[in-house]
C-alpha cells in the first residue's frame, strides 16, 4: 500500500528535478516554496499521532517557506528588476541527468548509511540527499544572485527531511535551529541584492567577479576562424 | 486461436477511427461540428483508388518506404496484448522486436523522404530521426520498469500480472511509467506539443512533411500505418491504465476497445488545451519521458 | 584440422605467386584471389565440421621454437570466428580482382595481393595456435600485412600518419600481450595454452587489465580506438572490408581465450567490460553520425558494434561472477553470434562503400548524392547492410543484439546484483540502435538519395561483375543468418563451452524461434503489401511530375539537405562530447566574395587525450637525448655495459 507520506517523497524528488530544469527564475521560486510546503507536510503523516506542538510548528514552516520566503524573493525579484531567465551555465540535459546521477547515488549511499532503525518512509534518505544535491546544483550552475539564496532555501528542505529521516524523536530542535538561520540569510540576501542591483544595474554573479582587476585580451580578426560551436 | 484472430481484426478496423475522435474531441473544444468520424475510412478508400504522382527524382526506395512501414506495422499489430490477452506473436522478449518494428518503419520512411530529394522533406527526416533516439530509450526503459514488476518477457505476461493491486501498491511507479509512455505515444505519433499534425507551415512539420511527395495508395497506406501505430503504442497505455480482468474475454475486449477511445480523447483533450513546443524544446520532452522512466526503475529498485 | 594447416599453406603460396609474378598484374591479380578462394573452400570444411559436431582437434608439429611449440588446436571457439574469416577473405579476393583492375600498372598489384593473402593467412593462424608463441607470430604477421595494406596509398601525408598512429597501436598491444603471457605462463614452464594458468592473488586481475588493453587497442575499445577510423578507410576497400570485418575480432577472440584460460572471474572485470562497452557503443555510433567521408564513418560504425560485443562479454563475465548461469549464457553467445552477423554486413557495407568510391572517385558525403539511379545494385547492397547494420528484423544484426537485450532483460530485477549493468546495456543498445539508424539514413541518403550534388558524376558505373557476385554473397548470407538464427544456437552452444556450460537456456531457443516466425511473418506482409500497392494500381502508369518542394517549381540539387544538415541537430545537442568545430571566412568588406563553410569532428581523443601525452613524453625523452649522440663506440660500450650486468645479475 502506497502510504501519502511515500507519495510526499516523490512528489519532492520530482519537484528537485523540475527545479533542475525550470529556466524561469518566478518559477523556480514557486516550486522551491511548494517542495518545502510539502516537505513541511511529513511530520504530520510519518509518525503515529499529532501532537498540537507539532501541527503548530508545522504550521509555522508553511506560512514561512509557502508564504514569507517566497514574498520575500519576489519582492527581490522585482525590485532588482530581474525578470529574466534563470540563466543556468549547464543546459537542461545536463542538469537532468546531473540530478538523476545523483539522486541513483543517494539511493545507494542511502542503503549503505549505518542510519537508526527509525526511517520508517521508504526513500527518506535518498529524497534528502538529492534535495540537498539539488540545492548545491542551483547554488553552482545558476548565474543570478536569487538563484544562489534559492539554492540555500532547497538544501534546508534537503536538511528538514534528513532530519526527520535520522531524529524522529528531536526533529523540530534541529529544524528550529537551521530555519532561524535560512530566516536570517534570506533576509540579509534580500537586501543585499537590492542594494546590489542599485550600484551596478544587476545581480549577475559572473559579472561582479569582473570587479577584479582584470582585462580582456585584445579580440583577433581577420582571416579563417575557427572555433567550436 | 480464433480470439487472437478476432483481436487482430477488430485492431485493423477500429484503429482509423482513433484519429476520428481526436478530431472530433478537438472540434468540440473548439466550437465546431468538426469531421465526420469516419473521416479516415473514406479518405482511405478515397486515395487508394487514386493514380499516384512520383517525382523523377524518386526510386525504387521511395515506392518502397510505405510499403515496409505498413509491413512493419501490421506485424507489430500482432505483438501488443488486446487487453491483456496474448496475441500471435507473444513469446519472452516480444517488446525488443516491437521497438525494433517500429524502427524499421521509420527506418524506411526516413529514406523514402530523403529519396524526393527535397529540402523541406530531408528536414522532416532529420527531425524525425532526432526524436527517435530520445524516445527509444524512454520507452524501452519504461517497458523495463514495467517487465521489472514481474511476469516474465513478453507482453501479454507483464500486463496479465498486473493488477489493480499493484495500482495501490505501487502507485508511483505506475504513474511514472504511464506518463512516460504517454510522451513517447504522442512524440511517435506525431501529436502535439511535439508535432502539430494541422500545421500548415511545411517548416515546421515533422512527419507530415516527410510524406509529402507520397499520393494514391502509398498515401493511404502511410495514413492507415499511422493510425495502426496510434493504436499499437495506445494499446501499452490502456493495458498499463486499465489493469481489471474479469475472465469474460467479451467484457475485456469491451473495456479494452472503451479505454482505447478514451485515450483518444485524452489525446484530443491535451491537443486542445495545449500549444506545440519549440523543437529545439522537444528533445527536453523526451528526456523528462527518459527521467520518468529511469525515475520509475529506480523507486521499484528499492522495494 | 588438416584441410584449416593446408589452406593456409594454399594462402601463403597464393601470396608467394602474386608476388613472383608481380611484373604482370593480371596473372598475379589471378593468382592471389585465386588462392585466397580456395583456401577460403579448403579451409570452410573443417570449420563448417567442427560448428556443427563441436570437437577439439590438435595438431602438434615436431619442430621446435623458443619456449614454445608448434602446436594448433581447432575447437567451435575458433572456428565461430574461422567461418568469418574464410568467408570475408573469399568474398574481398573475388570483389578486389574488379576493384583493383583499374589500378594495374600503376601500383604494385602482386604486393597488394601478398599482403591480403598474408593478411588472411595470419588470422588463421591466430585462430589455430594452441600456444602462445604460433600466437604471437600470427598477431605480428597479422599487423605487419594489414600495415602494409594500410599505406598502400603512402602518397598522401594523412595515410602515412594513419599508417605511424597504427604501427604504434599494434606495438603497444604486443607489449601489453607479452606481459600476460609472461604473468600467465610464469608458473609452468610452457607457454602452451593448455599449460598456461591463472596467476595468484591480484595478479589475475593484471593478467586480465593487459589482456583487456593489448586484445581492446586491436578491437578498438573506446579510448584504445584512435588508431581505428584512421587506418580503415586508408585501405583499399576490400582490405578495409576485412580488417574490420575480422581483423578487429581477433582481439576480441584473444579477449575470450584468455578469460577461458584465467577461469572465474571477479565482477568488477565484467563491469570493466560492460562500461567499455557502453561506451564504445554510444560514443563511436555518435562518431560515426558526425563524420562525412562514407569509409570513415563505417570505420565509426565498427567501434559502435564492438563495444555491443563487448558489453554481451561483460554481461557474460558478470553472469559467470555472480553464478547467473543463463547471463553468461546469453552474452557469450550473443557476443559470439554478433562477431559472426558484423562481419557479413560490415563486409557488405564496406565494399559497397567502395563501389562508389570506385564509381565516383570520392567517398565524400557532401560531394555525391542521387547515385543509385547509376549504381542500382551497390545502393541496394548499401542499404542492405545499412537494416542489417541497424539491428532491424528480419535480417542478422537483428539476432545477436537480441540475444544480449534478452540476457539483460533477464536480470533486471531487483533480486538480481546484474539490474545496474543491465539497464546500462539496454539503455545503451536502445540509444545506439536508435543513432546508427540516423548515420545509416545520413549515409545512404546522401550518397545514393534525392539528386546528384556535382555533375561530374555522370560518367559513374555500377560496381563490376565479380563486386556484384562478392556483395551478393554476403548480402545472401545476412538474410540467411537473419532467418535461420534458431538454427545457430546450437554451434553457438559449442563455442561458448569453455567459457559456460549453460548455453542455450531453454527460453533463448524457443524466442529465437519466434525471432525467426516474426521476420518470416514481416517478409510475408511485406510481399503481401507489394501485392496490395500493385493491385490499388490496377496496372495504370503513375504519372510523373518534379518533386513538391512547397510550391517552389525549380528545385536544384544544392537546395536538398545535406549530410551534415541532416544530422546536425544531433550532433549539436552531443557538442560537448563531439567537439565538432566549424571553419568559415570573418566577413571584412562590404561585398564578400567567395564564402565557405566547414564543420569537422575532430579526433578528440587524439587531440585531446593522446596528442598532450605524447608531447609530455616527447618532453622527457629529450632529457635524455646527451644518452643518443651517435657515437658508435660509445654505443658499443653500452651495449657490453647491459651484457656485464646482466651476467652479475644473473650470477
Amino acid at each position: 500500500m502506497t502510504t501519502p507520506a511515500e507519495l510526499i517523497i516523490v512528489a519532492v524528488i520530482l519537484l528537485n528535478l523540475s527545479l533542475a530544469a525550470t529556466g524561469s527564475l518566478a518559477g523556480c521560486i514557486r516550486l522551491a516554496a511548494a517542495q518545502g510546503v510539502i516537505a513541511a507536510l511529513l511530520p504530520l503523516l510519518a509518525g503515529c499521532g499529532v501532537p498540537v506542538g507539532t501541527l503548530a510548528f508545522c504550521g509555522a514552516v508553511i506560512l514561512l517557506k509557502g508564504a514569507v520566503f517566497p514574498w520575500l524573493l519576489t519582492r527581490a525579484r522585482i525590485k532588482a528588476n530581474v525578470r529574466k531567465d534563470a540563466e543556468p551555465v549547464i543546459g537542461y540535459p545536463a542538469s537532468i541527468i546531473l540530478c538523476l546521477g545523483a539522486f541513483a547515488a543517494s539511493s545507494w549511499l542511502g542503503a549503505r548509511l549505518p542510519l537508526p532503525e527509525t526511517a520508517r518512509v521508504a526513500w527518506i534518505v535518498p529524497a534528502s540527499l538529492s534535495t540537498i544535491f539539488t540545492g548545491f546544483l542551483l547554488l553552482t550552475t545558476r548565474a543570478k544572485a536569487i538563484t544562489q539564496v534559492l539554492g540555500y532555501l532547497v538544501i534546508e528542505n534537503g536538511i528538514y527531511i534528513f532530519g526527520l529521516a535520522l531524529f524522529v524523536e528531536q526533529p523540530l530542535m534541529v529544524e528550529m535551529a537551521i530555519l532561524l538561520d535560512v530566516f536570517v540569510a534570506v533576509f540579509v540576501m534580500g537586501i543585499t541584492i537590492f542594494h546590489i542591483s542599485r550600484e551596478f544595474d544587476h545581480i549577475d554573479t559572473a559579472e561582479l567577479s569582473a570587479l577584479r582587476d582584470w582585462e580582456p585580451g585584445p579580440d583577433s580578426s581577420g582571416g579563417i576562424r575557427r572555433d567550436e560551436v | 486461436m480464433t480470439k487472437p484472430l478476432i483481436q487482430y481484426f477488430l485492431a485493423l478496423l477500429l484503429a482509423p477511427l482513433l484519429p476520428g475522435i481526436i478530431n472530433r474531441v478537438k472540434a468540440f473544444f473548439g466550437g465546431r461540428r468538426g469531421v465526420p468520424l469516419f473521416q479516415l475510412y473514406f479518405d482511405l478508400y478515397k486515395l487508394a483508388r487514386k493514380v499516384p504522382v512520383y517525382s523523377r527524382t524518386t526510386t525504387w526506395l521511395f515506392r518502397f518506404g510505405p510499403v515496409a512501414g505498413l509491413a512493419a506495422m501490421l506485424c507489430a499489430l500482432m505483438i501488443v496484448p488486446f487487453g491483456g490477452r496474448p496475441s500471435f506473436l507473444s513469446f519472452e522478449g516480444d517488446l525488443i522486436l516491437l521497438v525494433y518494428l517500429l524502427g524499421l518503419a521509420r527506418f524506411t520512411t526516413v529514406l523514402a523522404a530523403l529519396d524526393t530529394g527535397s529540402g523541406f522533406e530531408g528536414m522532416g527526416a532529420s527531425r524525425e530521426a532526432q526524436f527517435a533516439v530520445f524516445a527509444e530509450p524512454a520507452f524501452f526503459l519504461a517497458l523495463a520498469a514495467l517487465a521489472r514488476g514481474g511476469g516474465g518477457l513478453s507482453l501479454s505476461g507483464i500486463f496479465s500480472n498486473l493488477t489493480p493491486a499493484a495500482w495501490l501498491t505501487a502507485s508511483p511507479i505506475l504513474t511514472l511509467v504511464t506518463a512516460s509512455l504517454f510522451i513517447v505515444f504522442l512524440a511517435e505519433n506525431s501529436r502535439v506539443p511535439v508535432d502539430d499534425p494541422n500545421t500548415h507551415l511545411e517548416l515546421t512539420m515533422i512527419h507530415e512533411v516527410m510524406v509529402l511527395d507520397h499520393s494514391g495508395p502509398d498515401l493511404a497506406f502511410i495514413f492507415y500505418g499511422a493510425a495502426l501505430k496510434l493504436w499499437t503504442l495506445g494499446a501499452l497505455i490502456a493495458c498499463v491504465i486499465l489493469p481489471r480482468h474479469s475472465g469474460s474475454w467479451l467484457v475485456d475486449s469491451g473495456a479494452f476497445v472503451l479505454a482505447m477511445f478514451a485515450l483518444a480523447a485524452a489525446v484530443g483533450v491535451v491537443e486542445s488545451v495545449m500549444g506545440r513546443l519549440r523543437l529545439l524544446k522537444v528533445p527536453h520532452l523526451l528526456m523528462t519521458a527518459l527521467t520518468f522512466s529511469i525515475l520509475a526503475l529506480i523507486f521499484q529498485a528499492g522495494r | 584440422m588438416l584441410l584449416a594447416v593446408v589452406s593456409v599453406c594454399v594462402l601463403i603460396s597464393g601470396a608467394a605467386l602474386a608476388l613472383g609474378l608481380g611484373r604482370d598484374p593480371r596473372r598475379s591479380s589471378a593468382a592471389g584471389a585465386g588462392g585466397a578462394v580456395l583456401a577460403s573452400l579448403i579451409g570452410l570444411i573443417p570449420t563448417v565440421k567442427i560448428l556443427l559436431v563441436p570437437a577439439k582437434e590438435t595438431l602438434s608439429f615436431p619442430c621446435s621454437l623458443p619456449i614454445g611449440s608448434f602446436t594448433l588446436a581447432l575447437d567451435p571457439l575458433a572456428a565461430v570466428f574461422l567461418l568469418p574469416v574464410f568467408v570475408l577473405t573469399a568474398a574481398a579476393a573475388v570483389y578486389g580482382l574488379d576493384y583493383l583492375k583499374p589500378l594495374a600498372g600503376k601500383k604494385p598489384l602482386g604486393l597488394v595481393w601478398a599482403m591480403f593473402n598474408l593478411l588472411s593467412a595470419s588470422m588463421v593462424i591466430v585462430l589455430l595456435s594452441a600456444d602462445a608463441v604460433p600466437f604471437l607470430i600470427g598477431w605480428e604477421a597479422m599487423a605487419a600485412s594489414s600495415f602494409a595494406l594500410v599505406v598502400f596509398e603512402h602518397g598522401k601525408p594523412q595515410v602515412r600518419k594513419a599508417g605511424l598512429i597504427y604501427l604504434a597501436a599494434g606495438g603497444f598491444g604486443a607489449l601489453f600481450l607479452l606481459f600476460m603471457f609472461a604473468l600467465l605462463g610464469a608458473s609452468s614452464g610452457s607457454m602452451a595454452f593448455s599449460a598456461l594458468t591463472r596467476p595468484a592473488g591480484a595478479l589475475a586481475s593484471a593478467a586480465f587489465l593487459c589482456a583487456a588493453a593489448g586484445f581492446g587497442l586491436k578491437a578498438g575499445f573506446i579510448p584504445l580506438h584512435i588508431w581505428l577510423p584512421e587506418a580503415h578507410p586508408a585501405a583499399p576497400s576490400h582490405v578495409s572490408a576485412v580488417m574490420s570485418g575480422v581483423m578487429i575480432k581477433m582481439g576480441i577472440y584473444g579477449l575470450l581465450r584468455v578469460l577461458a584460460i584465467l577461469g572465474a572471474p571477479l565482477a568488477w572485470w565484467g563491469g570493466l567490460l560492460v562500461g567499455v562497452g557502453a561506451v564504445s557503443s554510444v560514443t563511436g555510433v555518435l562518431f560515426a553520425l558526425a563524420q562525412h567521408d562514407l569509409k570513415r564513418l563505417l570505420a565509426w560504425s565498427s567501434i559502435e558494434n564492438i563495444g555491443i560485443i563487448t558489453m554481451g562479454i561483460g554481461l557474460g563475465v558478470l553472469g559467470q561472477a555472480w553464478h547467473i548461469p543463463s547471463l553468461a549464457a546469453l552474452g557469450y553467445g550473443g557476443a559470439l553470434l554478433h562477431v559472426v552477423n558484423h562481419a557479413f554486413f560490415k563486409g557488405l557495407l564496406f565494399m559497397s562503400a567502395g563501389s562508389v568510391l570506385h564509381a565516383a572517385g570520392t567517398a565524400e558525403l557532401e560531394a555525391l548524392g542521387g547515385l543509385l539511379k547509376k549504381m542500382p545494385y551497390t545502393a541496394f547492397f548499401f542499404f542492405f547492410g545499412s537494416a542489417a547494420a541497424c539491428a532491424l528484423p528480419p535480417l542478422n544484426g537483428f539476432t545477436g543484439e537480441f540475444l544480449i537485450y534478452l540476457g539483460a532483460f533477464k536480470n533486471i530485477g531487483a533480486s538480481s546484483p546484474a539490474a545496474f549493468p543491465a539497464l546500462l546495456v539496454i539503455t545503451s543498445l536502445a540509444a545506439t540502435g536508435a543513432l546508427a539508424a540516423a548515420a545509416f539514413a545520413k549515409a545512404g541518403g546522401s550518397v545514393f538519395l534525392g539528386e546528384p550534388r556535382a555533375n561530374r558524376f555522370e560518367q559513374s558505373h555500377d560496381a563490376g561483375p565479380m563486386m556484384k557476385a562478392a556483395m551478393g554473397a554476403l548480402a545472401a548470407g545476412c538474410a540467411v543468418l537473419g532467418l535461420c538464427s534458431p538454427f545457430l544456437l546450437k554451434p553457438l552452444a559449442g563455442a561458448v563451452t569453455p567459457l559456460t556450460a549453460a548455453f542455450p537456456p531453454a527460453e533463448a531457443g524457443a524466442s529465437m524461434f519466434y525471432i525467426s516466425a516474426g521476420a518470416l511473418t514481416l517478409i510475408a506482409l511485406l510481399i503481401f503489401a507489394w501485392a496490395l500497392r500493385r493491385a490499388l494500381s490496377r496496372g495504370l502508369p503513375p504519372v510523373r511530375g518534379v518533386t513538391w518542394d512547397c510550391g517552389y517549381a525549380d528545385p536544384a540539387a544544392r537546395m536538398q539537405y545535406g549530410a551534415s544538415a541532416f544530422t546536425q541537430p544531433l550532433t549539436d545537442f552531443f557538442q560537448p562530447l563531439l567537439h565538432k568545430t566549424r571553419s568559415y571566412p570573418v566577413i571584412a568588406e562590404y561585398f564578400p566574395g567567395t564564402a565557405s563553410f566547414s564543420t569537422e569532428a575532430r579526433a578528440v581523443f587524439y587531440t585531446h587525450l593522446y596528442s598532450p601525452a605524447g608531447a609530455q613524453l616527447r618532453r622527457l625523452a629529450f632529457r635524455y637525448t646527451w644518452l643518443q649522440h651517435g657515437r658508435l663506440q660509445f654505443y658499443i660500450l653500452y651495449i657490453v655495459i647491459a651484457l656485464i650486468a646482466l651476467l652479475v645479475w644473473k650470477l
